[in-house]
């Protein structure tokens, strides 16, 4: 589903390509090649305010921007679907600046900007994934001040953080860490991989595309080159486990793979869905159907 | 002025950037981030219409005319610093500052792998803060993939060959030793002709070339 917007909007005649005048572009490119060639290290970066709120993606928008080019067809996905608010606004803005091709499949995109996850269909080296972060730094729930969180990670003193996976363990028995799984990046630093659920956590390991991280109101950014070792932190007797589903999708019977929660009706009935809206179309239109027998989006009295 | 014609004005004028700042910048950015983020790959640059003054490669000057500005304090090699045309190119298009002490400076061009200094005179970064480090832009003649010394390291799958010529002697021990500083130390950029290749601070050097 490619398209190409149409016309192009009065805004885009009046801004830069991509929004951001140049001098901010280069010094966030800087920031970039910083951020890859030290994996998993947050670069601080002067961060500008965007036409939209903290919270939105300002960080990834500010990344994309830097790097989007005329020819590139951009995904822009949010918690794996690509017609949320958050990704449809964010899609448009880049429509509205740079004109430039979307998609929402997966294989066709040469960025994909996503907010908290990381799509099924594996990447390949001609992509390159950028997240909006949140907060990037890992230790700061645990460490307040920045001058101190970066003396840690100065020092690799990550001990810290093993104490209050350690205290999940203590508290509830296993590691109740579910989303923002910190990850040890190439035996170096940890780094937080974003809001993702942990399930995406493995796919960060030895990603054959770049994976770029922007944090807009915590002015940072961090990177992940193609082949970069990423551990999810964990303990010999305690080991990392992938979140496990009960039941595959409800609509495309897919299998491992992350599944949104869906209730249906007020008599607590619920479904299972991919979260990755790319993915399960996919399955659909190859004729794949989930275990219900019939498409629920298809059901009688949905519009 | 009415003592001067336009075109002594002009002759004298620096040669033009590039044809299409925004376009132009964005795909030599691409360029060297996919060359940092696969070490060892050689790059391809799009045409780009420049003619800067000898001896600047069109590489080399895209890449500076790409990352440096009124931000960055660019260190030139004592070649290219008494070469007034280098200079005045520079100046006009970036704006970056020079300095003398390549300690000081984000950015350093190199014109020949020679004349790079040791790398401990660069700036490498603080424990804190290892990206407050100078990033340099080295010209060579060429770079060869699947050739020369094994590449390791992020961005690399297993091992990557890779050679550059001119190659002295030094140059590959200065990068092994730039390896063992990681966190710290320098990233490099090689421009060829029209080419463009990474050696990040992250990727590990064996197999040297005897």
């Amino acid at each position: 589903m490619t398209e190409r917007a149409e016309t192009q909007s009065i805004s885009g005649e009046h801004y830069n390509f991509a929004y951001l005048d140049e001098q901010t572009k280069r010094m966030i490119r800087r920031a970039i090649l910083k951020g890859i060639a030290i994996p998993g290290y947050q670069v601080p970066f002067a961060a500008r305010e965007m036409p939209m709120p903290y919270g939105w993606g300002t960080g990834g928008v500010q990344v994309t921007a830097a790097v989007i080019g005329k020819d590139d067809c951009l995904k822009m996905i949010d918690q794996g679907s690509d017609d949320t608010t958050n990704a449809v606004a964010l899609r448009n803005f880049f429509v509205e600046t740079t004109d430039v091709n979307t998609t929402t499949k997966t294989k066709d995109a040469s960025i994909i900007q996503t907010r908290h996850r990381i799509p099924e269909e594996p990447l390949t080296k001609e992509q390159v994934l950028v997240y909006q972060v949140p907060i990037p730094e890992p230790l700061r729930f645990l460490e307040p001040r920045e001058t101190e969180t970066r003396k840690m990670h100065a020092l690799e003193e990550y001990g810290l953080m093993h104490v209050k996976l350690y205290e999940d363990i203590a508290k509830f028995g296993h590691i109740a860490t579910a989303y923002a799984y910190p990850v040890m990046v190439q035996d170096r630093y940890v780094m937080d991989p974003s809001p993702t659920p942990k399930f995406d956590n493995p796919k960060m390991n030895q990603m054959e595309a770049l994976q770029l991280f922007g944090a807009g109101r915590e002015k940072r950014i961090y990177a992940i080159p193609p082949h970069t070792k990423v551990v999810s932190l964990d303990f010999d007797d305690h080991p990392f486990e992938v979140t496990e589903f009960e039941q595959p999708c409800a609509i495309c019977g897919a299998e491992s793979v992350y599944l949104d929660e869906v209730i249906l009706d007020n008599g607590g009935n619920r479904m299972f869905v991919c979260s990755d809206s790319d993915f399960c179309e996919e399955r659909r239109d190859a004729g794949y159907v989930g275990h219900p027998g019939t498409n629920p989006l298809e059901a009688e009295g949905n519009d | 002025m009415n003592t001067q014609t336009a075109s002594s004005i002009f002759s004298k004028a620096p040669a033009p950037g590039m044809a299409d700042p925004v376009h132009d910048a964005q795909s030599v950015f691409r360029s060297a981030m996919n060359a940092l983020a696969q070490p060892g790959t050689v790059q391809q640059l799009d045409d780009l219409t420049l003619s800067p003054p000898a001896p600047l490669s069109v590489a080399a000057t895209a890449l500076v005319l790409t990352l440096c500005d009124y931000d960055t304090p660019l260190w030139l090699d004592p070649v290219l610093a008494a070469n007034e045309a280098v200079r005045n190119y520079i100046r006009f298009h970036t704006a970056a500052p020079f300095v003398v002490s390549p300690a000081e400076a984000a950015f350093a061009l190199v014109s020949a792998p020679g004349l790079l200094p040791a790398i401990a005179s660069f700036s490498t970064g603080t424990a804190e803060y290892p990206d407050r480090s100078t990033t340099i832009i080295l010209m060579v003649d060429e770079l060869y993939e699947n050739a020369g010394v094994t590449l390791k390291g992020p961005g690399i799958k297993t091992g990557k060959q890779f050679s550059i010529a001119p190659a002295p002697a030094m140059f590959w021990r200065q990068m092994q030793d730039n390896s063992r500083l990681y966190p710290l130390g320098v990233d490099v950029i090689l421009a060829g002709t029209n080419q463009v290749a990474g050696l990040p601070r992250s990727t590990k050097i064996t197999g040297l070339e005897a």
